[in-house]
């Protein structure tokens, strides 16, 4: 009798991980209890159901690049509260808590570095800040990032999480999509791949600018893409909306998309492409 | 002060029929000064009765409410105010034609150019129809194929805006509408001919920027233009789309915000009480303010045009860096 109510009290605790976060995490899809280390060598991706988990700027850039290549070149660049934004809560305070919370002074991680030995310009956006919503900081670093890579003659790759335009910024932040493409035209002029990974989610403004018009559009398996979010359609509609609307593989059967592409795969794939795309001679 | 809405539709009606009439008269050179002086009189007369007393500042809400005002002139207005000729031309080849953003060559007082205007509709049918001017993909589509046009015949883009965004309907997701915008957005940017755009109304999100990242943007003094409508805002904020008002302060979408902010290049003066009670002294005013910077930009080459436009955008933000 003790002994099992003993072990009653443990077993949940390890099944959820949710007191030992150092070790477990659930799945958010199967809810499986997954061990950190299996997961991180996984890709963060579930082992049991192949849930792709959202990634932090960080764990993508480990992700992505050849370990050790990483050289950041974002960071200089700081937001400001131009318009004095209040509502619930100050603009100003929302950043603080964001930094600390990501370490980062905005919502985007950018810096150099190779996929399997193919060397990139990297930009990567970090929807645990702020929900990856770009205003202007994330607005210039994508386009210093596009014409870092039009300098130094790299393949451009931007990996997309966001919840689309930074309301606190209005229209500055809207402002950002034109900034974007602008920057990436240089990078088109010098006859530079650019490829976006769309991950979940992305929508609003980064859809409708810069992660839309790259030369090859990826998409992790399940990721949310559209530009406006399911709630609000649903409210125009008045409708339910079909099962995997606006998912990564309702937007590849669209042809929106150029391919879903596994996580665990993504490093093998993009040193292919871009190979390819800039005609590297074939490793021996 | 309140206005009766009969007899200000009597008004734009006389306003209407002066107009006609001046147009007979330059397009056929006969004198019709004998009909036309009595009705401008007239509508002089009715316009003086009409007109509020000057107020000191509009709230940022007012003013969001007078860029909806029943009655406020749509693109097609200003288009048959100030333009002969215009040509619309429909469809964007792929999947349909959409009249929520329309478009095609027209004389801008007398200046041959590339239209594109977002129509909202003048009565409830035609609104319906036009979705109150938010654009499906087949509309940027269009707008793309016409900014092709323009380039290849060299004529210059007037852009009117006015739209509380693009459609956000299951059909416009499935067609890509993310996609046409950013397409639409790269065209106007690369385009070696002058763009001028106006907010003449409503400037909503990606759905308006979409075609309206030319050389200089004007917007009406009572125009707004953000990165979401104040309703939009308010629900994300309180959950409470009637919380507008206090969103409409805190974006600082008008038109003074948007200069102080360096998004526009000019606020063109409407009417005293809003372009509604005067439709015609206002498109006589976006009729100026275009034409001034169309001819100043038809100076610039080509090549100017698009680096220019390039830096205008490539600018844009507020940020701090640190060494």
């Amino acid at each position: 009798m003790a002994l099992d109510r003993f072990f009653r009290r443990r077993r949940p605790q390890q099944q959820t991980g949710a007191d030992v976060p150092d070790l477990w995490t659930q799945c958010p899809s199967c809810k499986e209890g997954l061990y950190n280390r299996e997961l991180q060598a996984n890709t963060f991706v579930c082992p049991k159901c192949g849930h792709h988990l959202r990634l932090d700027a960080s764990q993508r850039v480990q992700v992505l690049l050849d370990e050790g290549s990483f050289v950041q070149l974002s960071g200089a660049v700081h937001p400001t509260d131009a318009l004095a934004f209040q509502d619930t809560e100050s603009y100003l305070d929302r950043l603080k808590r964001a930094q600390q919370k990501t370490g980062r002074p905005d919502a985007i991680l950018t810096g150099t570095g190779t996929v399997l030995g193919v060397p990139v310009t990297l930009a990567v956006m970090d929807f645990a800040f702020s929900g990856g919503s770009m205003g202007s900081v994330v607005g210039e670093e994508i386009a210093r990032a596009a014409e870092h890579a039009a300098r130094h003659g790299t393949p451009l790759v931007i990996v997309t999480a966001s919840g689309g335009a930074r309301m606190q910024e209005s229209a500055l932040s809207l402002m950002q999509m034109a900034k974007t493409t602008v920057a990436l035209e240089t990078l088109a002029e010098q006859g530079l791949p650019y490829v976006s990974v769309l991950t979940d989610p992305t929508t609003g403004g980064v859809t409708a600018s810069f992660a839309t018009i790259a030369d090859v559009i990826l998409a992790e398996p399940g990721a949310l893409i559209g530009f406006a979010g399911p709630r609000v359609i649903q409210q125009t509609i008045r409708q339910s909306l079909p099962d995997g609307f606006q998912r990564a593989e309702f937007l590849l059967s669209h042809g929106m998309v150029d391919a879903v592409v596994d996580r665990r795969e993504q490093r093998a794939y993009l040193a292919s492409l871009l190979g390819l795309l800039t005609r590297r001679e074939a490793r021996a | 002060m309140t206005t009766n809405p009969t007899s200000l539709d009597t008004l734009n009606e006389l306003e209407a029929r002066v107009h006609d009439l001046e147009v007979t008269a330059r397009n056929t050179g006969q004198n019709l000064d004998a009909a036309i002086t009595p009705l401008r009189a007239e509508v002089d007369r009715l316009r003086a009765a009409h007109t509020p007393a000057p107020k000191a500042a509009l709230t940022r809400w007012e003013r969001v409410q007078l860029a909806r005002a029943p009655g406020r002139p749509t693109a097609l207005d200003y288009v048959e105010h100030l333009c002969t000729e215009f040509t619309e031309l429909h469809g964007d080849r792929r999947y349909g034609d959409d009249p929520a953003l329309i478009g095609g060559p027209a004389r801008w007082q007398g200046v041959p150019v590339m239209l594109l205007l977002q129509q909202k509709g003048r009565d409830t049918k035609t609104k319906i129809k036009r979705r109150f001017g938010s654009a499906n993909p087949e509309g940027y589509r269009k707008a793309v194929r016409l900014m092709d046009l323009a380039d290849k015949f060299g004529l210059p883009v007037v852009a009117l805006v006015d739209t509380q965004g693009a459609y956000p309907g299951l059909e416009a997701e499935e067609r890509g509408q993310g996609w046409a915008i950013a397409e639409s957005i790269r065209r106007m940017l690369n385009l070696r001919v002058p763009v001028v755009n106006v907010v003449i109304g409503e400037g909503g999100s990606g759905g308006a920027l979409a075609i309206a990242v030319g050389n200089r943007v004007l917007i009406q003094e009572n125009a707004w233009y953000s990165v979401i409508s104040p309703e939009g805002a308010a629900s994300i904020i309180w959950k409470d789309a009637s919380k507008a008002p206090l969103a409409a302060e805190a974006l600082r979408l008008t038109a003074p915000d948007l200069l102080e902010l360096g998004i526009v290049e000019e606020v063109i003066p409407e009417p005293t009480g809003g372009a509604h009670l005067n439709p015609q002294q206002a498109a006589h005013a976006v009729g100026e303010a275009v034409t001034r910077h169309l001819r100043d930009l038809m100076a610039q080459s080509p090549a100017d045009l698009k680096s220019g436009r390039a830096a205008r955008f490539r600018r844009l933000g507020a940020y701090t860096e640190t060494t």
